[in-house]
């Protein structure tokens, strides 16, 4: 027993260098610093640790979650952008389709209308024609008339004076003047 | 600093200047707290006798810094866990130290031990980063002491974190399963007893290599930063200073990564020990 106590004193006290020395082993320090340590881990294991890491683990989980959302959110709008995207495209072709339609029918109807212009302006061309034909052809009735009316004063008036050949050219040209034109 | 011009002018009046004894009390542990020039604090001791063997309970220097360290990491992820009840989005000093949660959680603890024990070590090995590095930048502050520049202290964190590799395999392969599990798959039956041995001795090897390193690297850099000092005092010359202080503090910016990346090597391979201990199959 004694031997042993001796031993551990031994190996103790001149385990290092001797007293003062850098390799010194000091057993009062070493029982020191565990104690210090124990208590310290004691204290923070409930106190700091376990907290400190829940919240890590927390947060983690919520930046997980998070992320999760904000991808869902991303893919989400996405589709939207996607489906508004298809959307316009088709109303506007839709657009076009309805221009085009527009643009045909109207110039349909103008041809229409045009045509119509034309055949109506032809038509009262053509009775204007008819008509000045029939004043035309009146008034030739008439001029005929009128210059068998004049021949015939003519004759009246040569057959009165004598007739010589300068008389006879006048009157002839006066005659032909007076004839209506046309 | 000038707490330190005294000690290096002591050891010149009492002519051992090149021994480099002062470096090393300026590092080691003591039972006063120095504030030169203020004053100094002396520190209160325990003994007891347990089973005929006295025990010396000493509060010294780096007891303080642990516990000042154990303070301000309480209070660190104290408040950022409060934080987390206003709102799920952290701010400020709260917004830093969950960075580095998540990083320790992403980058270390899931990839090497697994995603689905992150809760149950994760606590562990947050603490134990923050804990050295606290520890760690601690001592480059004016008047502060680097408890883990104390070898003490990284054997009793590398022997919590032995604690812990063991607790891990065995809760997840039982006993037998996990000492069965340690030598690998398809080893000639004549080499089981030597390769059970080197595993058994494998198993103290990596907690050993976690204490060592620690300590090295948090020792080197004050010896260094101190010994660039030093050279003004020796060379008895002020016409050396601005290289002493320029490389001087070229050391202490580089400290202050070494103070980052060995707290992040004591947890990265404390993990990734954890993490084998589990996975016995690779």
């Amino acid at each position: 027993m004694f031997s042993n106590i001796g031993l551990i004193n031994f190996l103790l006290l001149y385990s290092g260098g001797e007293k003062g020395s850098l390799l010194d082993v000091n057993p009062g320090l070493i029982f020191w610093t565990i104690v210090t340590f124990l208590i310290l881990l004691f204290i923070l294991k409930r106190t700091a640790w376990k907290p400190i890491l829940e919240a890590l683990k927390e947060r983690e989980e919520n930046i997980r979650i998070s992320l999760e959302k904000a991808e869902q959110a991303r893919k989400e709008a996405e589709e939207i952008l996607e489906k508004n995207r298809k959307n316009i495209a088709e109303a506007e072709e839709q657009v076009k389709k309805i221009i085009n339609e527009g643009r045909e029918y109207a110039s349909k109807l103008r041809n229409e209308i045009i045509s119509k212009a034309n055949e109506e302006a032809q038509k009262m061309i053509d009775s204007a024609k008819q008509e000045i034909e029939t004043k035309k052809q009146e008034a030739l009735f008439e001029l005929k008339e009128i210059v068998a009316d004049l021949s015939i004063q003519a004759a009246e008036k040569i057959l009165e004076e004598s007739l010589d050949k300068e008389k006879h050219k006048k009157l002839v040209e006066k005659l032909i003047k007076n004839l209506p034109k046309g | 600093m000038s707490e330190f011009v005294n000690t290096v002018q002591d050891s010149i009046h009492t002519g051992d200047s090149s021994s480099g004894s002062w470096i090393i009390e300026h590092i080691v542990d003591s039972n006063v707290l120095d504030f030169e020039p203020f004053g100094v604090i002396h520190l209160p001791s325990f003994h007891f006798n347990l089973f005929g063997y006295s025990i010396h309970l000493e509060i010294t220097k780096h007891v303080i810094f642990l516990w000042l360290a154990a303070i301000i990491v309480a209070s660190l992820l104290i408040y950022t866990a409060r934080s987390y009840k206003k709102s799920l989005v952290p701010k400020g000093i709260a917004n830093l130290i969950e960075m580095i949660i998540q990083f320790l959680r992403d980058e270390i603890v899931a990839p090497t031990i697994g995603e689905k024990y992150v809760n149950s070590f994760l606590p562990f090995l947050g603490t134990v980063f923050f804990f050295i590095l606290t520890c760690n930048l601690l001592g480059l502050l004016p008047y502060g002491a680097t408890a883990t520049s104390n070898i003490s202290v990284t054997a009793s964190l590398a022997l919590l974190s032995f604690f812990m590799i063991q607790f891990a395999g065995m809760k997840k392969n039982g006993v037998i399963g996990y000492f069965k599990g340690l030598i690998p798959h398809g080893v000639p039956f004549f080499l089981l007893p030597i390769m059970f041995v080197v595993e058994i001795l494998g198993l103290f090897t990596k907690p050993f290599a976690l204490m060592i390193r620690l300590f090295a690297n948090m020792t080197a850099g004050h010896v260094v930063i101190l010994a660039l000092i030093g050279l003004i005092f020796i060379l008895k010359t002020p016409f050396i200073s601005p290289v002493s202080i320029m490389f001087a503090l070229f050391i202490y910016l580089l400290e202050l990564l070494v103070a980052l990346i060995q707290a992040y090597i004591f947890t990265m391979l404390s993990s990734l020990f954890i993490g084998m201990a589990i996975h016995q199959e690779h």
